[in-house]
């Protein structure tokens, strides 16, 4: 609870100026969170088989978990359009 | 409301303990999320409901095959969610001279379902109703336009009540209401929609997972019986003691109007059959006064059942009035405006449910909508009786006080009782008195209006009710047995359930006489009973064993031939009399 709170603080503050590094950490407890799974490690390159519990199904809960964080909201168009992690960084990166 | 997130973490919870139940999740859109929140939603009720999903699409396959999985699972209940969204899709596919029978087309289509459903399986169906799309085609002018989409799909709501109101084992859930409370924008998301066929936010999912359990917590006994009120800040606005009469906010002074509005909240609430006390720390004179002298007052004394205001805490005297009603502090609200009084009630009483009220009284009642408090699954006409009969509970017990013996005291309150067969008159009571009663129920086995109907042309039972009048007034139907000829010469007592406001009057006495007498005459010699323990009926344990039945393994047995007819001081009369 207390690390969510300082994920957003740390957010409000840098929102304008966050680099692909720090929008790929923030991600990494979004998924962390959602999937219940402690001992997540994302990179750029991570796709859905790498990650334990990402499915068709929780991909929806993924979704709209990082649309709160960010406060943005992805057309239906880039929901199915992400290859990896990397591409989920270019369309939160183009909305920040 | 907890969060969806949430509610998947229970998934991974103990279940061992829980209440099992067998459900049965039909949709023609994407339901594993909803399924899932579901399950994790009946875990904070303490059921662990077991759920078999048909695939997307499945509903009618599932239903008219009579090999499907679904009768194979043989679910107590069955979920059917057919959703807007693919309703507005077979509209749209249509020939414009069929859009206007859409709904009728529907409507048949859900008959049959129920029909089939009936007909293979024991259980209760669970129906969604539509959410509301606006097409835009016609604008406000399909208000007009039979054959319009928004006209079919508000037709359709309409004739779903219409068939719910006729057939018993058949529930709508009101999709349409969570729609209306929170908005489209927060129930619906088009990007998930558009790439997974689901048309329910994540965020929603939770919202309509809990409205679902109302009702099926309901089907199990479990909804809210009575509503205890505090007086100032809630009931009206100010303190009574210190701005006295004239000044207290009700009416038309200050912001009285969100007072009277609450007020005429909890009258009609009275009227349908919830108890309403009031507990307040106020001198009971002073407190009473509104009640007898404001004219803008919409709550009178005769619709409070019990009242206590006291300088005593409020937990002591909501047990009080506990001890009066003998209902459960779960089947109780509590609605107070201050907020360390809901804390102490909350930590001291468990069960109760104590709302976290608005501090702006004009929010209490949309706040309180959104909760749903008093879901239910049957009304009677006798509902509406209940005030009066805890009232007159109170009489007796004063009444009770001024008499030397226990006789003389139940014989001067001149006791008669109608025993009957079910009838199409007292089925709907029957069927309630099953679900609401906890405590004093050997068995508690729940039945629905449908249950009733069929055990009452089955030779194979043989079904009483009791009522019970005396001179302060007439209790109403307040005792079921339904006995099963279970052999040629034994009686088994499938349910033996009675009211507990009638308690210490000798009823036990006299139903037990009746249904021995009944057994002599058909020429049975055994009447065999059975004790199932539940969290609430351990004040039955013994009942058999009082009334001399023998211990028989795991049952009770009693002979009927040695049997004498026990004293009791109620008089026996049939309806033809």
């Amino acid at each position: 609870m207390w690390l969510h709170t300082k994920t957003k603080n740390v957010l409000l503050l840098k929102k304008a100026t966050m680099t692909r590094e720090e929008i790929l950490q923030v991600i990494s407890k979004v998924f962390a969170d959602t999937l219940d799974e402690d001992n997540i490690v994302l990179s750029e390159s991570s796709k859905a088989d790498d990650v334990e519990g990402w499915d068709s199904l929780t991909h929806v809960q993924l979704v709209v978990a990082v649309e709160k964080q960010f406060k943005i909201r992805f057309t239906a168009k880039e929901i199915q359009s992400w290859k990896n992690v990397g591409e989920l960084i270019d369309s939160i990166n183009s909305k920040l | 409301m907890q969060t969806f997130a949430a509610l998947k973490k229970n998934l991974k919870k103990d279940y061992t303990g829980l209440v099992p139940l067998k459900l049965a999740l039909l949709g023609d859109s994407a339901t594993q999320l909803l399924s899932q929140a579901l399950r994790g939603a009946a875990y904070d009720e303490g059921f662990d409901l077991q759920i078999w999903e048909a695939d997307f699409g499945q509903v009618e396959r599932q239903v008219f095959d009579e090999g499907s999985e679904l009768y194979a699972f043989e679910p107590s209940i069955v979920v059917i969610f057919q959703s807007a969204h693919k309703l507005l899709g077979t509209y749209n596919k249509l020939k414009p001279e069929a859009f206007s029978l859409l709904a009728d087309n529907r409507m048949d289509l859900v008959g049959n379902m129920y029909s089939q459903l009936k007909e293979k399986l024991n259980a209760r169906i669970i129906y969604y109703n539509y959410t509301e799309i606006n097409d835009a085609v016609f604008g406000s002018y399909s208000n007009k336009v039979a054959s319009s989409f928004p006209f079919q799909l508000r037709k359709l709501n309409y004739r779903l009540m219409e068939f719910a109101a006729a057939t018993p084992d058949f529930f709508v859930c009101d999709l349409s209401t969570i729609q209306n409370q929170y908005g489209k924008s927060a129930i619906f998301q088009s990007s998930i929609y558009i790439n997974t066929e689901m048309v329910l936010s994540v965020d929603t999912l939770p919202e309509v997972a809990v409205k679902t359990l109302d009702i099926i917590k309901a089907l199990n006994g479990r909804f809210k019986k009575c509503v205890i009120l505090d007086l100032d800040n809630t009931t009206w606005g100010g303190i009574i003691g210190d701005d006295g009469l004239e000044n207290i906010q009700i009416g038309s002074l200050g912001i009285g109007k969100a007072f009277s509005e609450f007020q005429y909240w909890v009258k009609k609430l009275q009227k349908r059959g919830i108890i309403v006390a009031v507990c307040s720390k106020n001198t009971e004179r002073i407190a009473k006064e509104p009640f007898e002298k404001h004219p803008d007052m919409v709550l009178r004394l005769e619709d409070i059942a019990v009242f206590v205001a006291n300088w005593e805490t409020k937990v002591d005297n909501i047990r009080h009035i506990q001890s009066i009603l003998n209902i459960g502090f779960d089947s109780m609200v509590f609605l107070d405006d201050n907020p360390f009084e809901r804390n102490i009630v909350r930590e001291n009483i468990a069960g109760i449910t104590v709302p976290e009220l608005p501090e702006d009284p004009a929010e209490y009642l949309e706040y309180l909508y959104t909760l749903n408090l008093f879901e239910t699954v049957s009304y009677s006409g006798e509902d509406a009786e209940r005030t009066k009969q805890y009232q007159v509970e109170a009489q007796r017990a004063v009444l009770q006080k001024s008499f030397g013996s226990e006789d003389e005291f139940l014989q001067s309150l001149e006791m008669v009782s109608v025993v009957e067969p079910f009838t199409k008159f007292n089925t709907p009571r029957v069927a309630q008195l099953s679900q609401r009663s906890n405590q004093f129920n050997l068995r508690t086995v729940r039945y629905t209006e449908a249950d009733i109907e069929s055990m009452a042309d089955n030779n194979a039972y043989a079904p009483f009710t009791f009522t019970l009048v005396d001179k302060f007034g007439d209790n109403g139907l307040i005792c079921i047995i339904i006995l099963k000829k279970e052999s040629a010469d034994t009686l088994f007592i499938e349910t033996w359930l009675m009211s507990c406001r009638v308690l210490k009057r000798g009823m036990e006495d006299f139903t037990l006489n009746t249904i021995v007498n009944y057994a002599k005459d058909n020429g049975f010699a055994y009447l065999k009973g059975e004790y199932i323990p539940t969290p609430k009926n351990e004040m039955v344990k013994d009942h058999f064993k009082k009334l001399g039945f023998r211990e028989a393994g795991s049952y009770w047995q009693l002979d009927v031939a040695a049997h004498e007819n026990k004293k009791c001081f109620i008089v026996k009369k049939s309806n033809n009399d």
